[in-house]
């Protein structure tokens, strides 16, 4: 399997890939504890980016509120284990599930009634604001003051429960990260990769090719909202405090798209490059300018938008078909 | 020997406008079949109908057996009948080669052996050496084949294809031409075309219908049709004056 997978990918990106994969393995033994949570930020906005690349960039269709399925699998994960004790991974098996719900019922009010298109996009914000205000007020999980996990010093790192060093954190974003990005090649190499593709680039001609587009659509947001909701269990375990003004908010939808849109839609190096980018640079220049002592609100986002805009000038597909071409590497899809 | 394809008095409005007006015929299999007619005259409209993209307003659609008036697009692909567009529509951004692939992967699960079979129908359609480029790159002739190999990897009973040799010059009609009509005999694969082309019409096809209006005037081997004083006046002597 593990052999056939790696069969068709050029040699040079295979390297590339493992070269980035022992530097990233080894990272948190040479960074400091700031770098290491600006890693951690990287690894979960590639993670996210990843999750919802599968939509936009795969199966053509655009969310724009993915912070809705982060939301859910942060809340349901950080309730259970404030009310019941359940430890986080037994919560992943709650949580996946309900995100993967919210998608389905998400994406079938819209493939099912044909909203397409930017209408589709209006109904992914108008559902995670839903879930923002109906958050904001649900007593059970602390409504508008917030969902506080407890919090302690820890003598070990305590995996099963998601307690611990944020070096912990970074390894299990970096697993989930790798696996994502081998899923979605995966994916990419499968009937239903080419069946999202043809979606994407014709809806009417992938249905007159005989794919039931209604059955594949559906098949691309339960995926992906479940595996967005991973990053909210980890989110909420790591913040330790959740808010759903915060968390819910059209903002961090935003956020997650940005990361793939700079590295490239629709190529599998996007998301993770992209993320790279952004909040690594960005996370870079408030550093530099807390050390130079100057103190300006909303710099990131300034910076944010500044990228956004050379990219969209300069290279309106995303750094990495751009960067793939001076590698000389090329990936299948464009 | 029984009709691959039915068309029982098929009929579709589209407000006042009557486009096709109780249309009956049958494709006999292993034949070419040709509906020819002015601009306007229902034959798009009658295409689509069958194709699954819209549902007829009365009239059945019968194919090997079964109606299939009520299905949607994809499952009338499912059931064995392959389509091409008026206005090509190739999947752009996707090679040729990956075009082909999602036409063969609808009866192949694993893409080895869809990528096999791609190879195959890319070789028949002269573009197996493009397999690697862009669609949107292609010229028009090789878009034209493109689709017609796209419909064709879905395996299909009955092609039906939607003025195929528009556009294209002579030699590439007489290509085009050349392709089909082997498709037929060594496969004998159904076709049903639209044609403006009177040239591949008589060339290829076993039977004509004439649309005009949205009705049928007339029906038979194409040498009778051109003698037919009704498709003269209404479309073939047009076509001359042009």
């Amino acid at each position: 399997m593990i052999v056939r997978l790696v069969d068709g990918v050029p040699r040079r990106a295979l390297w590339l890939a493992i070269g980035l994969l022992v530097l990233a393995l080894a990272a948190p033994a040479f960074v400091g504890d700031y770098l290491l949570t600006v890693l951690i930020l990287i690894l979960y906005f590639a993670y996210v980016g990843q999750a919802w690349n599968i939509m936009m960039g795969f199966a053509g269709q655009l969310s724009l509120g993915h912070a809705l399925y982060v939301g859910l699998g942060a809340y349901t994960a950080a309730a259970l284990y404030v009310h019941f004790g359940i430890g986080p991974w037994l919560g992943l098996l709650v949580a996946a599930p309900i995100a993967a719900l919210a998608g389905a019922f998400v994406g079938f009010l819209a493939f099912r009634f044909r909203v397409a298109g930017v209408y589709f996009a209006i109904l992914t914000i108008a559902v995670a604001e839903f879930a923002r205000i109906g958050f904001d007020h649900l007593g059970w999980t602390g409504a508008s003051a917030g969902l506080f996990l407890p919090v302690a010093q820890y003598a070990r790192n305590d995996l099963w429960h998601l307690r611990g060093h944020p070096a912990m954190f970074y390894y299990i974003l970096l697993a989930a990260t790798v696996f994502a990005f081998v899923g979605c090649y995966a994916l990419m190499q499968s009937r239903v990769g080419y069946f999202w593709l043809a979606i994407r680039e014709d809806e009417e001609a992938a249905k007159a090719s005989g794919i039931d587009t209604f059955h594949y659509k559906m098949v691309a947001v339960i995926i992906s909202a479940g595996m967005t909701s991973f990053a909210g269990v980890i989110y909420a375990f790591y913040y330790n405090n959740l808010f759903a003004e915060q968390i819910f908010g059209i903002g961090r939808s935003i956020e997650i798209i940005l990361g793939p849109i700079v590295g490239g839609i629709g190529t599998l190096f996007g998301p993770v490059l992209g993320s790279f980018v952004l909040t690594g640079l960005a996370e870079m220049l408030t550093a530099a300018l807390a050390a130079v002592g100057v103190d300006v609100p909303g710099a990131k986002q300034v910076f944010y938008g500044i990228c956004l805009l050379l990219v969209i000038i300069l290279v309106p597909d995303g750094i990495w078909p751009w960067l793939a071409r001076k590698l000389g590497l090329k990936e299948r899809q464009p | 020997m029984s009709a691959l394809l039915e068309v029982g008095n098929v009929s579709k409005r589209f407000r006042g406008l009557v486009a096709v007006d109780r249309v009956s015929f049958a494709v006999e299999p292993g034949t070419i079949f040709a509906i020819i007619g002015p601009n306007g005259a229902g034959k798009t409209t009658l295409f689509n109908m069958i194709a699954g993209t819209s549902a007829p307003d009365g009239g059945s659609i019968v194919f090997a057996g079964e109606r299939i008036d009520a299905l949607p697009a994809d499952r009338v692909c499912r059931r064995g009948i392959g389509r091409t567009f008026q206005v090509v529509r190739p999947f752009p951004g996707l090679t040729v080669e990956d075009n082909a692939m999602i036409g063969a992967l609808l009866r192949r699960r694993h893409t080895e052996t869809a990528r096999a079979h791609a190879h195959d129908v890319l070789r028949r359609l002269d573009l197996y050496d493009k397999r690697a480029q862009r669609a949107a790159a292609l010229t028009l002739p090789d878009r034209k084949r493109l689709e017609v190999a796209r419909a064709l990897a879905t395996d299909p009973k009955l092609l039906l294809l939607d003025e195929v040799m528009a556009g294209l010059r002579p030699t590439e009609t007489d290509r085009m031409v050349a392709i089909l009509r082997e498709l037929n005999r060594e496969r004998g694969l159904t076709i049903l075309l639209i044609e403006h082309v009177m040239r591949a019409v008589m060339a290829l096809a076993a039977r004509v219908l004439v649309l005009h209006h949205g009705a049928a005037i007339a029906e038979g081997p194409p040498n009778e049709v051109v003698r037919n004083e009704a498709v003269i006046n209404s479309y073939l002597g047009v076509e001359d004056v042009a």
